[in-house]
């Protein structure tokens, strides 16, 4: 079977996922702007510790080879170690995503003794200035201070995990350097209009020069740099990055939110990309093979406006969360399109009528009280 | 490595196959390396290659034509690499 052919059966989907993220919970410490699932406070209705320990069997049984725990903050949850460890002892590799502020020295120690873990720290600065403009302040020093306990546990090779802005694409060498120091590996995503992240992008996201930036980068530094294959808009620059190349939402990958709910990936948690919950009758294993929306997202996707456009097979259009959340159609460019022509299209829907994120736990405003 | 008819093979003991319509993907726990069989065939050479003497042996008693065992030896020989199949 040829590669092409191979990335056409991937399209028409899998028996089970290869790229699952869990976001074990809503609740968080921390209130960062681009937070794709608008984290802060507990939803009632999340998971207990017998749910998700449920679902794991169930994902034993799928042969999910290993899972992406994520949140909100996954260690604020009381059962996280219990959950993590009836996840690994079922054969289920975990990683997870963490801002580093539940990693004390006990905890690494913990941590550092178990097998098939992979840790990953959230971190957009590569000083607290940079890093605490979006992800709140004093978390640049809390995830040094993660790192450090980690590195001093003997945990071994984690992850530093890197949402790629305006105001940090000048760091990406600074960020490999901090990561080799560290005998850490570097991970760097794309910003996503996606959760809280849906107000801040415009901001935030990197401009057209800046991607090109990242492409010519990743080029260079691509083989010892992970990216979640999150760049392939950018395939359309060149050469391609190394990677799938293609839009895996309801095909390889999936998101299961605290409630239980499957959206087609992290980036749409909204009613449009919910395909069901893992307490429906015939469980997450129905969800996956036979939900309406992700067999829809199986069939072959029209290439739409795109379709005269020489770059297509490269870009494949880009993500689809990118362009719900900006008002752009489906089978539309990117709003990054490195052809500029999603940027044309931004602004052609008025902000009060952009799609919203289904649900939002940020935390209430403090309002300061002065004495 | 460079793997020919006469090896003694087996699938590393820290690999799980999941089969999937195009074949199987198979895990490897310890490098923790995602890898794509591409055909049933080679899936059933893979799990099986221990129970044979060498991998001529495991090639035709899994049915496997005579005019692929090149073909076959070479993608064999690729999966050493991530270590989904060993010398024994």
């Amino acid at each position: 079977m040829s590669a092409e052919s191979l990335v056409a059966q991937m399209k028409s989907g899998l028996d089970a996922p290869i790229c699952l993220t869990w976001e074990l919970t809503y609740a968080c410490n921390l209130a960062c702007v681009h937070c794709l699932s608008s984290s802060g406070q507990r939803d009632e209705r999340e998971l207990s510790t017998e749910q998700a320990k449920a679902v794991l069997d169930e994902l034993r049984d799928l042969q999910v080879f290993y899972i992406n725990i994520g949140g909100g903050e996954p260690m604020v949850r009381r059962d996280f170690f219990e959950i993590l460890e009836h996840s690994i002892s079922n054969g289920i590799g975990v990683k997870f995503s963490t801002n580093g502020a539940f990693i004390d020295k006990k905890n690494a120690e913990r941590l550092a003794a178990m097998d098939y873990l992979d840790i990953q720290i959230s971190l957009d600065g590569t000083n607290a200035e940079v890093n605490d403009a979006v992800r709140g302040e004093g978390s640049y020093d809390t995830a040094i201070r993660a790192m450090e306990n980690l590195r001093d546990a003997g945990f071994g090779q984690f992850k530093i995990s890197v949402v790629v802005t305006r105001h940090n694409v000048d760091q990406l060498d600074e960020f490999k350097a901090l990561a080799d120091s560290f005998g850490a590996q570097l991970r760097i995503t794309r910003l996503r209009p996606a959760g809280r992240g849906a107000d801040t992008w415009n901001e935030l996201h990197p401009t057209n020069a800046q991607q090109r930036q990242i492409y010519d980068w990743l080029l260079a530094h691509g083989e010892n740099v992970l990216t979640g294959d999150s760049f392939f808009h950018l395939n359309a620059f060149g050469e391609s990055l190394p990677g799938l190349n293609m839009c895996g939402a309801g095909r390889v990958v999936c998101l299961i939110d605290p409630l239980g709910d499957v959206y087609a990936c992290p980036f749409v948690i909204h009613e449009d990309f919910k395909a069901g919950n893992v307490l429906d009758d015939g469980g997450f294993t129905k969800v996956w093979r036979a939900s309406d929306l992700f067999t829809e997202l199986r069939e072959p996707q029209s290439p739409g406006a795109c379709a005269s456009c020489g770059s297509f097979d490269a870009c494949q259009g880009g993500c689809m969360a990118a362009k719900f959340f900006t008002g752009i159609p489906l089978d539309g460019p990117d709003p990054e399109c490195v052809g500029g022509d999603g940027e044309k299209l931004l602004g052609a829907v008025p902000v009060a009528l952009l799609p919203r994120p289904s649900m939002d736990h940020s935390k209430p405003e403090r309002i300061k009280v002065s004495s | 490595m460079t793997l020919t008819l006469e090896s003694a093979c087996e699938m590393h003991p820290q690999v799980a196959l999941r089969p999937e319509p195009f074949g199987a993907l198979a895990y490897h726990y310890g490098n923790r390396r995602l890898v794509f069989l591409r055909h049933p065939d080679i899936v059933r050479v893979v799990r099986n290659a221990s129970t044979y003497p060498t991998l001529r042996d495991a090639l035709a008693g899994e049915g496997v034509e005579e005019q692929r065992w090149p073909s076959f030896v070479k993608a064999l020989s690729s999966l050493t690499t991530s270590e989904i199949i060993r010398v024994r």
